[in-house]
């Protein structure tokens, strides 16, 4: 089964949008993902309407932060196979998996399928390209996501996430 | 989730706060923050004094959990946070108490270069640092490790660097530990980490890291000063990088092992950041040789990149680096836990001392001070931000009795990054710097707007409280001329 493509498969460019008007808290919910204002480093809170929705568009809010997508092709793709204690866990894993591929294989990615969810395991298909600096803009380094107000949690019928960056 | 300090803060004099015990339960000392009632305005908006109250729970922490002036909001403890504990008391090691860029540290090489003489080549250095030393997100350098060779590195830090050329046997003199950090274990790193590290020692980074040609505009203390050749109008320069992603990774590994082994010691913490275990169990001994390594790394990283500014200067001033005397001042670690003795209650004590964004600051006849510097104490670095100024102190004994002989690490941070480029137009700010003479260059689109000096605090009122509060003796100032940055 393969559903919950990224409904935000250019994150950046909202991104911009969001940081250079300082809308950070209009209609949030249509983005999928807000900034949050951190004196050291960054973070976000992510949205969905199911758990793979919310992974999902993290890792969009996470990619847009650090690199402009506009040209990234869809080239590579990896498969990512997670298990965790928690949800909350999960979801840092799966962040910080993503970020290895970028900080560590040289793969920047654009899009995030999930193939399998539950609160305790994910599996998942991304794609991207390898890392082209003559092609592609790197805007900020992330170093690693953190445990810092970690929170993902149900509300009423959606799901929420908060999450920092050390930047 | 930003939220300001609502709890008791008791005025010990103009410089020292404290934070209760009994603020929050669970906190087994103190908190004590340095800063006067201006610093304060800004500390109190965000949530770094909470860190500091959350830090005091840690087992084994002894005195206070302590904040320096530049404090401001990080994860698990706060940036410019000092805790240290009682190792044979059951006392832990955090691998958030010393923060994802393990050893990320700054140093100060002088020279004998006069301001006339720099600034009339100030583009074509600043243009020749930009173009030789590997700058920005995602950019490797020409060094290559791997298997036995990273494994020297790992071990031997900054001496590695010396024995490949990039460097002489008298900067090690001067860098803390020597440049390395004993007890160093390979193989308490991931496969993850060691590859991370392959390509990156020579490589500078990104955001606050950067190489920096000052020149020195006040002097303080005229006696330190001479001995340690510095005297007004001279230039010198600073560079500030860390472990790179090799860190990264060793703290990202092990801050998720020892949240999985909290509850078999029995620990809970406020913040799952602040994730710990004792320094003598299994799990800290690891995470001590890993970090010896990661802190090994970053120094061999900073001995790389300083090789690479003395080629870029000797190239522009057709002259050796010995001859321009390009001489290293210091080199300190901002991020690092160590194993120190201190004074607790009148009694010496093992400690292991947590400095996250904070510097070491030893007094004279100290002995881990190089032996050129036992009569005037250990240079201690503050690099500024890039529109204001840097200083050089030293540490005392007031440090020693109060602060585990520690200082502050830089200005801190007032403004989050996001807000900075909100408001903050970089082609304004790089006429602004250049208006005021200094020339900066940076890889990153929003790099200059995320470190304008508007975003950190003044960095002349953070070594204030510093100064004093008599836990750090001012030497000299300088002013930033060139910058570059990632």
């Amino acid at each position: 089964m393969i559903e919950d493509r990224s409904t935000y498969p250019n994150g950046h460019d909202q991104l911009k949008a969001h940081i250079l008007t300082g809308t950070n808290n209009s209609k949030p919910k249509s983005r999928g993902y807000e900034l949050i204002d951190h004196t050291a480093d960054i973070g976000i809170k992510a949205y969905g309407k199911n758990l793979k929705k919310l992974f999902v568009n993290a890792a969009c809010g996470m990619f847009g932060i650090l690199a402009d997508l506009k040209n990234v092709r869809k080239e590579k793709e990896v498969e990512i196979k997670l298990e965790a204690p928690d949800v909350e866990e999960l979801f840092l894993l799966w962040l910080g998996e993503l970020l290895y591929q970028l900080n560590g294989k040289g793969i920047i990615l654009k899009e995030f399928l999930i193939e399998e969810l539950t609160g305790k395991r994910l599996v998942a298909r991304v794609t991207g390209e390898k890392l082209n600096l003559k092609r592609h803009c790197l805007k900020t380094e992330i170093k690693a996501v953190t445990y810092h107000g970690l929170k993902v949690r149900k509300i009423k019928d959606a799901w929420q996430a908060e999450v920092i960056f050390d930047v | 989730m930003k939220e300001g300090w609502k709890g008791p803060l008791e005025k010990i004099d103009d410089y020292r706060w404290r934070i209760p015990k009994s603020y929050q339960p669970g906190m087994r000392v103190p908190g004590m923050v340095y800063a006067d009632e201006k610093l304060l305005k800004d500390i109190e908006k965000e949530q770094s004094l909470n860190q500091v109250a959350n830090v005091a729970v840690l087992p084994g922490i002894v005195k206070h959990s302590l904040a320096m002036p530049d404090i401001h909001w990080g994860y698990g403890f706060c940036i410019g946070g000092v805790a240290a504990t009682d190792i044979e008391a059951g006392g832990v090691i955090s691998p958030g108490g010393v923060g994802f860029d393990i050893n990320c540290g700054v140093r100060l090489m002088r020279t004998d270069l006069e301001l006339a003489e720099v600034q009339a080549r100030l583009t074509e250095l600043v243009n020749g640092l930009f173009a030789n030393v590997p700058c920005g997100v995602g950019v490797g350098g020409k060094i290559k490790t791997a298997g036995k060779d990273e494994e020297n590195l790992l071990i031997k830090g900054a001496r590695w660097a010396v024995e490949r050329g990039c460097g002489w046997k008298e900067d090690l003199e001067v860098t803390e530990e020597c440049g390395a950090l004993k007890g160093a274990d390979p193989s308490k790193l991931s496969e993850r980490a060691l590859e991370r590290g392959r390509n990156q020692a020579g490589t500078l980074g990104s955001g606050n890291h950067f190489v920096e040609i000052q020149v020195i505009d006040e002097i303080y203390d005229e006696r330190i000063c001479s001995q340690l050749n510095l005297a007004r109008g001279l230039i010198t320069v600073m560079i500030h990088s860390g472990s790179r992603g090799l860190g990264y990774q060793v703290c990202d590994d092990y801050a998720k092992s020892m949240v999985r082994s909290l509850s078999k010691y029995n620990i809970s913490v406020p913040d799952r950041q602040l994730a710990c275990v004792p320094v003598n169990s299994p799990e800290g001994k690891s995470y001590i040789g890993a970090m010896a390594c990661a802190a090994n790394y970053a120094w061999a990283n900073r001995q790389c990149l300083m090789h690479l500014t003395r080629k870029v200067f000797e190239r522009i001033f057709n002259k050796g680096p010995k001859k321009l005397g390009m001489d290293l001042i210091y080199d300190v670690a901002h991020n690092i836990a160590k194993f120190e003795r201190h004074k607790i209650n009148g009694k010496e004590k093992l400690l292991c001392v947590h400095r996250k964004g904070a510097t070491r600051a030893f007094p004279a006849g100290h002995r881990d001070i190089p032996p050129a510097y036992k009569e005037i104490g250990q240079p201690v670095i503050i690099p500024g931000d890039m529109g204001r100024n840097s200083y050089l102190l030293v540490g005392t004994e007031k440090a020693m009795e109060e602060t585990f002989g520690t200082v502050c690490h830089g200005a801190g941070r007032v403004m989050s990054r996001t807000a900075a480029v909100r408001s903050i137009k970089s082609w304004v700010l790089e006429k602004e710097l250049k208006d005021k003479g200094i020339v900066v260059r940076a890889k990153g689109r929003a790099t200059l707007a995320e470190e304008a000096p508007q975003a950190y605090k003044n960095i002349n009122d953070v070594v204030n409280v510093v100064h004093k509060a008599g836990i750090g003796k001012k030497v000299c100032r300088m002013r930033p001329l060139g910058v570059i940055k990632g």
